[in-house]
Order: C-alpha cells, then structure tokens, then sequence
C-alpha cells in the first residue's frame, strides 16, 4: 500500500490530491498512519507502531486500518497497482 | 520602451454568469511585453466592467450581432476611425462568426485579431461533436440536434433520461422526462433558437482546460481546472488547477488535429472508469482565465502577442494547487455615468 506520489500532506493534516484536486483534513491518528504509508512500512509495522503508542488491540486496531485504507482507495490516493 | 497597444474586447458582463472581459482585460493589464489601453465594447448599457475602476479607459456601445454582421463590422470601423485599434477579441461564441467572416476586413483596416478559422469553428460545434468525435477518434457523448417540439417524444428511442438539453451557444438543462425536455426546449430556443442538442449524460466529474493554440498545431499554453463550486446557472464560482498529464495531452491532441488557431475552452467529464469524454469545445478564451494568470500562464497577453506577429514561446508548466473564487461587489456609480453612455453610445 503506497500514497501517490503527487499526493501533498501538510504537517496540519491537510491531504491534496492534484489530480482530481480534492482535499481532505486528517486527524492526527490517520496523519500518523499516512505518514508511515509514505515510509513504505508493511501493515504489521503500522499496527505494532499504532498499538505501541495508543490503547488499542492488534485486531481493534486492524479493523479501522483496513476500513481506512478503504477509504483511501476509494479517494483515489493509493498507487493503481494497490488499488484493486 | 515597452510598445503601448490599444485592445478592444467584449464580454464586460461581470455578472453572475460572467462574460470574459474582465479577466481577458487584468492578463493584459499585467504583461512585462507592452503597455495596454483598453477598449470596452458593451451590448448592454449595465454592464458592469463599463464602470469599474482601472478596468476600461473607454467605452463604446456596440449592436448585438443578430442585427447582422455589417453592422456590427460597421461600428467596430467607425469606433476605429476616431480611437484605432490594434487588437480586438470577441470573447462571445455568438459574436465570433461576425468577426471571423469580417477578419480580412478588420485587418486591412489595421485591425488585428487572432481567431478560429470558420472551418474549425463549425466543426467543434456542439451539434457536430459526434462527427468531430469520429473523426479524431475522441470520446464524446452521443447527440443530436433537434429543431421541432415533436421530435421531442422519440428521443426515448435513442437516450436514456436523464439527458442535456443544450442552446446552440449557450444554457445546459438536465432534464429527467419529456416534460422537462420541452420546458427546456421552449426556454432555448425562445433565447437561442434552433436547433437544440440533445446530449447523452455521462456522470462524473466536470473538469476544463483553458488553451490557446497558434494555428499551425502548437499548443501555446494550457492549464485544467475543476470546478468546486459551481452556481445554479453551471458556471464556476470556485475552481483549482490540476497536475493532470492526461487532460493536457487530450488538449495538445486536439490543437494538434485541429490546428486550432485562438484560445480554448475544453469542457470534459471524466467517468468514474476515469475516461475524459468532450463535452464542449468553446472557441474562446472563458471567464475563468484568470486562473491561468495566476497559475503563470498569462493566456490573454500570449493571445495578444499572437495577434500582432510578436514573439511568443510556448508556456512551460504551471503552478497546481493554484485556486480561484468569485466574489459580487456592489459598485456604486453616477446616473451621468448611465446617462451619457445611454444617450451617447460612450462613455
């Protein structure tokens, strides 16, 4: 799972896609997860980094991952080879 | 010394469906290549760039264009003779078949323009799309032009509603049932005549590329946007620049096939399977061309430049992200102001 590299994020959360030329505002969590996408780290980095820093379970947290990486595909700001 | 370069221009309808004057008139008013003077061409006596500060230095009445091209013709020739003109751009659709008719008149007389040829100019109408879409093997949405109300009832056998209704120059109606097509149909062709399109509907996202090309292919410049707000009459209020290769390759295709000569409007829907379908191809530069300014690529000054033969390169790149968001102003002016353009033609 890898962000388009034309994708902007602002240290604020604010997501720019120059494509389509949509916008969203993250909160913090979900900057911190898109950040980690932009490194290339697998889900199991994602999840061990998230359920290290917040009070949440393994599968808690896989679950709002997945629906969240959905959400993103569905904007259109995954690379197309990971989009389907 | 910067060379001083007198324009005149239409479409000083600053309203809520706004002409191109006003924008077309700041991107010559910021050029680093000449000094402008602007001439102001009004149809109508409240439109509203006659009175705006720092925006026209003068003003003549012209006739509209229905009561015939000579005496259109006639009138820019006359406004010459006391105040020349270097340059003039029409910046309607419908006025735009009187001055490239009269092209080789205006520039005999000394002045110049930078127009589509008549050739192109009817090939990207909207009731030829479908043709146009054959020939350069583009994706467009099927259509076709009806002139009677009762050819309204077997439009079922080629479209499935909803559907456009469109005038031959202007106004687009989403119609749901037969009912709406001829409410539509009325309201057209009361305004614009016939014949009116039929459009397929294809759903997505509006996006738009204003170009200019230089005739012989080129593609001077161009810049895609899409519209994130955009008013009850379809125009935009609001808009952002792309980072889109592709829309900018279908434009340099089509300036390329056409060799399209003046600016450009592309109106493209892109489907949810991420095809650009044309919906339009407008044979002008539109009112949202300030956002190219913006952007770095100052259309108007270039389609100066073209038209007096000085040296233009072609823009490279512009700035995305780059956003654009109409404001309404309330200007307060003189009945003198109103007076003398009425009883004069001037002002």
């Amino acid at each position: 799972m890898r962000i388009k590299k034309n994708i902007a994020i602002s240290d604020s959360g604010f997501v720019f896609n120059p494509t389509t030329g949509d916008s969203y505002s993250l909160n913090q969590v979900g900057k911190e997860i898109l950040q980690y996408l932009g490194e290339n780290r697998s889900k199991e980095e994602i999840t061990s980094l998230m359920t290290s820093q917040y009070d949440i379970d393994a599968a808690s947290f896989e679950k709002y991952f997945f629906d969240f990486i959905g959400m993103l595909r569905q904007f259109e700001l995954l690379e197309e080879s990971d989009a389907t | 010394m910067q060379p001083k370069i007198t324009v005149a221009l239409t479409g000083l309808n600053n309203t809520d469906n706004p002409g191109p004057g006003v924008p077309v008139i700041r991107g010559i008013r910021e050029s680093v290549a000449f000094q402008s003077r602007i001439i102001g061409l009004a149809y109508e006596n409240l439109e509203p760039a006659i009175y705006m500060e720092g925006v026209v230095d003068k003003t003549y009445q012209v006739p509209y264009p229905s009561e015939g091209t000579d005496v259109l013709v006639k009138r820019i020739l006359e406004i010459h003779q006391k105040d020349p003109i270097d340059v003039l751009i029409p910046n309607f659709d419908a006025e735009l078949y009187a001055f490239m008719r009269s092209e080789k008149l205006l520039r005999e007389a000394g002045i110049h323009t930078f127009l589509p040829t008549l050739e192109q100019f009817e090939e990207r109408h909207k009731s030829n799309l479908p043709e146009f879409g054959r020939k350069y093997d583009l994706e467009v949405p099927f259509s076709k032009p009806i002139t009677r109300i009762d050819e309204i009832e077997k439009l079922k056998e080629e479209f499935d509603y909803p559907l456009m209704v469109k005038g031959k120059f202007y106004d687009a109606y989403l119609a749901y049932n037969e009912e709406q097509v001829r409410m539509n149909f009325n309201k057209i062709t009361a305004k614009w005549g016939v014949p009116v399109i039929i459009q397929e509907f294809i759903k997505g996202t509006e996006v738009n590329v204003v170009a200019l090309g230089d005739g012989t292919g080129n593609t001077m410049g161009a810049v895609p946007m899409r519209k994130q707000y955009i008013t009850d009459k379809g125009k935009a209020w609001s808009g952002i620049t792309l980072d889109d290769p592709k829309m900018l390759e279908l434009t340099r295709r089509i300036i390329r096939a056409m060799k399209w000569r003046g600016g450009m409007e592309l109106e493209l829907v892109k489907s949810h399977k991420n095809e650009y379908y044309i919906i339009e191809i407008n044979p002008r530069i539109p009112a949202w061309v300030y956002l190219a300014v913006g952007a770095g690529q100052n259309m108007p000054e270039a389609l100066v430049k073209l038209a007096l033969g000085m040296e233009m390169k072609p823009f490279e790149g512009y700035e995305v992200g780059k956003m654009f968001i109409r404001y309404s102003y309330d200007l307060i002016t003189n009945v003198k102001e109103f007076e003398k353009l009425s009883t004069q033609g001037e002002l």
